[in-house]
């Protein structure tokens, strides 16, 4: 078992699907000899080439496109958006195109592509390099939506998402990517796309969480068991579509209450997919309003610090969210 | 008989009489197909159709040189003489239209015009004008990568040039010399809003300059024109000497559309006059300058075009309607929980469960 971060375990899937398998290349902005601008692809370049880890003009669009007409053609690209932030000049390819492209050709042909997006706030990135734009894509359906909290969880999901037939964005909070080492174990481990994990397990209320939320609920849940003798459940999602909707009833038919959260904006968000379906289908179960905690309406995370502490979501406000609704 | 200037033409081209000919009935095959779908749509059996007529001569010519089963086509929506070309058939083209369920290039999903069909390499098409000039470059991306020896094309019209994905597609092109040859059909009109509302300079071949890549402009109603400068994009693709843009200046015969009326846009002289810019018997002209063609030869394949158009209109109309059962089918490749599943809900009125 290896000790890695996020960012490291994202590189070391990539490197060992390219290694097994030919046909997977990486195509962005300065993915090659820099490496990306996070480090993501770093070594790459030089030990697979120009051709399979290529630097791209400045134009998302044409990522996104090309590597859909690669798909086509047979290989397995990986895109990276640099920043999600930047991914609407690629809207029309990945929202009107790739996402459609096996129903409209009746299957005859697809798009098995990963779009990978660093996203979330946190970072001192503003408004154009921190958003969390997920559920632009989560409601598009024929696209498949991916959100790793854990190195491990990052590596197994990138294994399965360069591995899937289907279009992947494969979201990837930046604030994650150094933030902590955890085990990852050896070999070609993949996590399958479309299951939850029951992260800590608890009997009072069910958290719902994914990518950088797994760990403020986590370090949540312990201040509640700590401070108020709260077990809560805190379930990662992992992947947003499909959403692995047993083991979400299952917490829920367990502690009979949901708090759902995420760091992007609350009206619309993908949080309302959860707590809806968790209303219509564990209606019987519930005993306290399925509740979100998401971040603010406002268009984007402002920059100072100040600014940006309001904006970001974290365990001070999922502890405070959680105690009005365990009070039920 | 002595040999004449044309005759030279086409030899010169390295073409036979044989396969001049086999252009010229490709030719005829598609304003066949088209004309005969006009007729279905006045006749309530298509809902809508979108015309190649005026770009036959153009679209036979530059995909002449396009290898079947090896390279790939990225088309736009009047590509129904380059598709047939590709090797599509015309009972394809009219079971697309029908929007039938063994339609080849989406099962009856699609409007009609969208072309694809993954048999014949070529990629399937959405709506939104552009879009597929990318995956053109995307595919000649991966033939790039993997060394492959494929060349892709792809049609676009004068008004789509526009687009900033056509930029970004020829900008990334001509970084890399990608195996791609781009093929604009500037018909003068983007629907109803003409060349110098839509073109800045009036020239679309004049922008490959900043991409690092030929433009060339033909006269697209010139069949062995058109031809000779597929014929080297084609070849220069292959010597890895990168991307070509060809300008084929052709002639809108129709209206846009099924839902559009020229004539509340075009002059009246100019839609008059239309008709002798056809390519059709343009190139006729010339393969019996050439003494390629005779009345004999003629009329024996517009009789076989006519055989062929009855039997593919025949047989399309034939084959059976889509079933809603098979609408949430073939959403993903491999079926999720919650996408492309049916949510059993009872029928309400006599209609299928959505």
């Amino acid at each position: 078992m290896a000790e890695l971060n996020i960012v490291e375990a994202v590189r070391s899937a990539m490197d060992e699907e390219m290694e097994r398998d030919e046909r997977v290349m990486v195509l962005g902005e300065d993915v090659g000899k820099k490496g990306g601008v996070f480090g993501a692809t770093d070594g790459l370049f030089a030990k697979y080439g120009e051709r399979r880890v290529l630097d791209t003009p400045l134009t998302e669009g044409m990522i996104a496109g090309a590597a859909m007409g690669a798909a086509v053609y047979g290989l397995r690209p990986i895109a990276e958006m640099q920043f999600a932030d930047f991914v609407y000049p690629a809207f029309n390819q990945i929202v009107s195109e790739i996402s459609r492209l096996h129903y409209r050709s009746n299957g005859t042909f697809s798009a098995p592509m990963v779009i990978r997006m660093p996203y979330g706030g946190g970072v001192h990135g503003a408004l154009y390099h921190s958003q969390s734009n997920e559920a632009y894509f989560t409601s598009t359906v024929g696209l498949k939506v991916v959100a790793p909290g854990t190195p491990a969880d990052a590596k197994g999901l990138l294994k399965a998402s360069i591995r899937d037939p289907d279009p992947v964005l494969f979201f990837e909070h930046k604030k994650t990517y150094r933030l902590f080492k955890a085990a990852v174990p050896d070999g070609d481990t993949v996590v399958p796309i479309g299951k939850a994990d029951v992260a800590r397990t608890g009997k009072h209320l069910s958290i719902f969480c994914y990518g950088f939320m797994r760990t403020c609920a986590l370090e949540a849940a312990e201040t509640l068991a700590r401070e108020d003798g709260v077990e809560a459940e805190v379930v990662d999602l992992r992947t947003l579509r499909p959403l692995d909707l047993d083991t979400v009833l299952a917490s829920v038919e367990k502690t009979g209450k949901a708090l759902v959260v995420h760091e992007a904006n609350r009206f619309g968000g993908f949080g309302a997919e959860v707590a809806a379906t968790i209303a219509e289908k564990a209606f019987e179960f519930l005993d306290g309003p399925v509740t979100r905690l998401a971040g603010p309406e406002v268009p984007g995370v402002p920059f100072h610090h100040t600014l940006e502490d309001w904006y970001m979501v974290g365990p001070a406000r999922i502890v405070h969210e959680a105690r009005k609704l365990a009070a039920y | 008989m002595a040999t004449t200037p044309m005759r030279l033409r086409h030899t010169e081209l390295g073409l036979s009489n044989e396969q001049v000919l086999d252009m010229y009935r490709h030719m005829l095959l598609a304003r066949g197909v088209d004309e005969r779908m006009w007729l279905m749509q006045r006749a309530g059996k298509i809902a809508f159709i979108i015309s190649g007529q005026g770009h036959e001569g153009a679209q036979v010519a530059i995909a002449w040189p396009m290898r079947r089963g090896i390279d790939w086509m990225a088309p736009f929506y009047r590509s129904i003489a380059s598709t047939l070309t590709f090797g599509m058939s015309a009972e394809d083209i009219v079971t697309a239209h029908l929007a039938k369920r063994d339609d080849v290039s989406s099962g009856g999903r699609q409007m009609p015009g969208h072309y694809g069909g993954a048999p014949y390499n070529i990629v399937s098409l959405s709506s939104p004008v552009g879009t597929q000039v990318l995956h053109a470059v995307g595919i000649a991306m991966g033939a790039w990568v993997r060394g492959d020896d494929v060349v892709t094309m792809t049609q676009f019209g004068e008004g789509t040039s526009n687009q900033g994905e056509v930029h970004e597609a020829m900008n990334f092109a001509g970084v890399h010399r990608l195996p791609v040859i781009f093929v604009c059909e500037n018909n003068g009109y983007a629907i109803s809003v003409p060349l110098d509302r839509q073109v800045a300079g009036g020239s679309v071949a004049a922008r490959a300059a900043g991409y690092g890549m030929p433009g060339i402009v033909v006269d697209g109603s010139d069949v062995l024109g058109c031809y000779a400068a597929a014929k080297e994009a084609h070849e220069r693709a292959r010597r890895g000497e990168g991307p070509t843009l060809i300008e084929a200046r052709v002639v809108r015969l129709t209206s846009h559309s099924s839902d559009d009326d020229q004539r509340r846009y075009r002059d009246p002289s100019e839609v008059e006059h239309l008709k002798e810019l056809d390519p059709i018997p343009r190139f006729a002209n010339e393969l019996r300058e050439a003494g390629v063609l005779t009345d004999e030869i003629d009329e024996a394949i517009r009789a076989e075009i006519k055989a062929a158009v009855n039997e593919a209109s025949r047989n399309a109309e034939a084959r059976p309607d889509p079933v809603v059962d098979d609408a949430h089918e073939r959403v993903y490749a491999e079926p999720i929980p919650g996408g492309g599943t049916p949510v059993p809900l009872e029928p309400i009125d006599g209609e299928g469960a959505h």
